[in-house]
């Protein structure tokens, strides 16, 4: 990407992206009413499936607006509000808020030292235009030779989590 | 095309916001929101990765998608613990649910 030579819609959009997700994370990290802080989430959620058309992945993008936005967000915004007293908290962080700065910087300049010094200076233009598509998702996830049995433990997975979260959620008699 | 480690640097960022959230927050729901944006952001990285790098193979979608759905099993069981918690104790501070410590 060269800025010298216009903006281009790509990198226009990946800007507006980049605001959206890191400026909603930082929405989720500071604010003091939960409520807010699960639609600072969906933003942030929002922008990630934005990346993801960017990318050239349209159903992952379509699955993270209908996964996480939709079902998550929502199950985020009912947990905060049956229980009570969430929306307004007094403090947002413990008093290891400083260590955990740290950890979190210690841990963002060794992914940076690990990701930047590799890949400086390279262009980094994908190996191929061409890219796989939806059909073929769909074909690799359900082929014997390939993910398909990923695939079966992945809904044996959601079966199980779902029975366990309302067991565990359930009034004892 | 945007250079690869922009998406690496975004999705760098995104994990280390994440991060903060987890080990700072009091709230035990706003731990687990930081939980999902480092899952996001390791998604982020197995797409870009997948793109630049190997985009006739499946592998990078199909792997993202089981993160997704491990995603939504986790959030739907960890939102279940908390409420539980709430009922028991009145409260979701991390640190009042020390039920566990000797």
């Amino acid at each position: 990407m060269n800025f010298g030579e216009g903006l281009t819609p790509e990198a226009f959009a990946f800007g507006l992206f980049t605001i959206l997700t890191l400026g909603g994370a930082l929405g989720v990290v500071t604010s003091l009413n939960l409520v807010r802080a699960a639609i600072w989430l969906m933003l942030s959620l929002f922008g990630i499936a934005g990346y993801f058309v960017l990318l050239s992945a349209p159903f992952l993008a379509s699955v993270q607006v209908l996964v996480y936005i939709g079902a998550i967000g929502i199950l985020f915004s009912f947990a905060v509000m049956l229980t009570r007293g969430m929306t307004n908290l007094k403090e947002r962080f413990n008093d290891q808020w400083w260590l955990a700065g740290l950890a979190a910087l210690t841990a963002f300049v060794l992914l940076m030292v690990g990701v930047i010094v590799p890949a400086f200076g390279n262009s980094g233009a994908p190996v191929s235009d061409q890219v796989t598509t939806t059909v073929d998702l769909g074909v690799a996830l359900v082929s014997g030779n390939q993910y398909v049995l990923p695939f079966e433990v992945a809904s044996l997975l959601l079966t199980a989590a779902m029975i366990g979260a309302i067991v565990i959620a359930r009034e004892d008699d | 095309m945007v250079p690869l480690w922009m998406y690496l640097t975004v999705a760098a960022a995104l994990f280390s916001i994440g991060m903060y959230g987890v080990l700072a927050r009091r709230n035990a729901v706003a731990v687990l929101m930081g939980i999902e944006l480092m899952l996001n952001a390791v998604n982020l990285n197995l797409i870009a990765f997948w793109r630049y790098l190997t985009p006739f193979n499946m592998s990078g979608q199909a792997f993202a998608a089981f993160v997704l759905v491990v995603a939504a099993a986790e959030v739907a069981v960890g939102l279940a613990i908390i409420i539980a918690v709430y009922r028991n104790r009145q409260s979701v501070e991390v640190e009042d649910v020390d039920m566990l410590k000797g």
